[in-house]
């Protein structure tokens, strides 16, 4: 591990302060950053221990809640308005990592966690245009399983590794930021980014630029959604698919509903053809099915994930059945 | 950098990059917290931190200042076993022993989130205000602390006898 100073602000404008310095990073729980560090992947000079700001979990004047951007995730899975409100939430937290890590993850760290891809990982061995920009990626021929098969590009097959990401895509989540230059807001499903050309460059937040909160907004059929998991072990593992869904049914079809998807792309991928496809429809499996076939239309197998294609509709079709039939 | 471990209030002068796990080992002498993966796979470094479960691994020591931190080594009372060690001992929830420190911290830790209801990914109602450990429940909890030798029957027994309400 590269040497580095430390600072542990209390208030934003603290933390906006020590982040003007040479290399400065954000800290949260450490749980990504701390092995990229040890790995030499990530070098900052400096942390800024942001653990000490807002952690609230408060509802808004709007209906809906806000919650700060140091809540752990465990804080977050077991509040009682996230579980009854946004179930969809807390079950992709729970879903997620293990008990003393998310003990130890926050809200915003989280968020901004780096791809599991084991060629990002293999500094000594292996090609990546993540950690090395123009140096090629040995994923895309290599052993890429686990990676994506939307929306990826010649320079990057990574995944996002994030449950409560595909939550937060599915409930139309809103980002707060601030830096030196003003607070801004940021829908949740445009802060990461596709790859393309620059695969280094992972969200849209800019240097020195903090993440406060995230809001989530009021809506009923929120209270409706689920989270399911597909992974290789039954527990603490990463997912090879998962898919958040939200649905709400008015005599026998789609009124509304709300789906995303993890472990397919470099981003948590919000599926607006599916819902799309299934506004006004009969809830049928048959339709589930052909809505999750119009979503995964461009879907791009690599030589080891081909299976995902029909995991993925698979599953979707299994949570949405799953809440048709809850909601009936 | 001040910290509370296993009660004692503790001073040191540490390289910043030192990690809670390498405080504990390699300056306070507390070698019962294992370094197995170094990078938060295997559970066997698992401490307390004010009463909650974390690995000391991906924990960097100056962000822990201040807390209290409980290791194995601060498990037993009063010269007595904690009931959770003994039923380790009584089950054979070890083989090498290597993750036992790990496991036994952790399982107090998940007890105490299961007492206040935190749920888990087994848990069929969300809305639930109260938690009943069973097994399949104790497995899932205890997901984040690999036992390499498989004493996982001995393991889930031992919790199971100190934190799981008879039926």
């Amino acid at each position: 591990m590269n040497p580095f100073t430390y600072a542990r602000a209390e208030q934003a404008e603290d933390a906006l302060k020590l982040a003007e310095a040479q290399g400065a990073r954000f800290l949260g729980g450490g749980t990504n950053l701390v092995d990229l560090m040890r790995e030499t992947i990530e070098r900052p000079q400096s942390l800024v221990d942001v653990t000490g700001l807002s952690a609230a979990i408060e509802e808004t004047s709007a209906g809906g809640l806000r919650i700060g951007a140091a809540a752990r995730n465990s804080a977050v899975a077991e509040h009682r308005l996230v579980r009854t409100l946004y179930p969809v939430l807390s079950r992709a937290l729970l879903a997620g990592a293990s008990g003393q890590i998310r003990n130890m993850a926050t809200l915003g760290g989280n968020i901004m966690q780096r791809t599991r891809c084991a060629y990002f990982y293999d500094d000594d061995g292996s090609r990546c245009n993540k950690r090395t920009p123009g140096q090629g990626c040995d994923a895309a021929e290599g052993f890429n399983r686990y990676h994506a098969i939307l929306g990826a590009s010649p320079s990057c097959v990574a995944t996002h590794a994030s449950d409560m990401c595909v939550a937060l895509a599915v409930l139309d989540a809103v980002i707060h930021l601030r830096s030196p230059r003003g607070e801004r807001t940021v829908p949740f499903v445009d802060f990461h980014r596709l790859p393309g050309e620059t695969p280094q460059v992972e969200t849209v937040l800019e240097p020195g630029e903090l993440i406060l909160t995230v809001e989530l907004p009021a809506n009923p059929i929120a209270k409706r959604s689920t989270y399911r998991k597909v992974r290789d072990r039954s527990s603490y593992a990463f997912a090879l698919v998962s898919v958040a869904a939200a649905l709400e049914l008015d005599g026998g079809k789609v009124k509304d509903v709300r789906l995303a998807l993890g472990g397919v792309a470099h981003k948590p991928w919000r599926a607006l053809r599916a819902e799309e496809a299934l506004r006004g429809r009969e809830a049928t499996p048959e339709n589930f099915r052909a809505a999750a076939g119009a979503e995964l239309i461009d879907a791009k197998p690599l030589r080891y994930n081909a299976f995902k294609i029909e995991l993925a509709a698979r599953t979707i079709t299994a949570v949405l059945q799953e809440l048709a039939e809850e909601a009936q | 950098m001040r910290f509370l471990i296993n009660g004692q209030p503790v001073e040191v002068d540490v390289d910043m990059r030192t990690s809670l796990l390498d405080l504990l080992r390699d300056h306070l002498n507390l070698h019962g917290s294992k370094k197995g993966c170094n990078q938060g796979a295997c559970g066997a470094c698992t401490v307390l931190a004010d009463g909650e479960r974390i690995l000391s691994c991906l924990a960097l020591a100056v962000q822990y200042q201040g807390r209290e931190i409980t290791t194995i080594e601060g498990i037993a009372e009063d010269g007595q076993m904690h009931p959770l060690q003994r039923a380790f001992i009584e089950h054979d929830g070890f083989q090498c022993g290597y993750c036992t420190p790990g496991q036994i911290c952790s399982a107090i830790g998940m007890a105490a989130e299961a007492k206040r209801g935190m749920p888990s990914h087994m848990t069929r109602d969300l809305g639930a205000e109260f938690i009943t450990l069973d097994r399949h429940e104790v497995r899932e909890r205890m997901s984040g602390n690999i036992c390499r030798c498989g004493a996982y029957n001995g393991i889930v027994n031992a919790i199971s006898e100190v934190f799981v309400e008879a039926e």
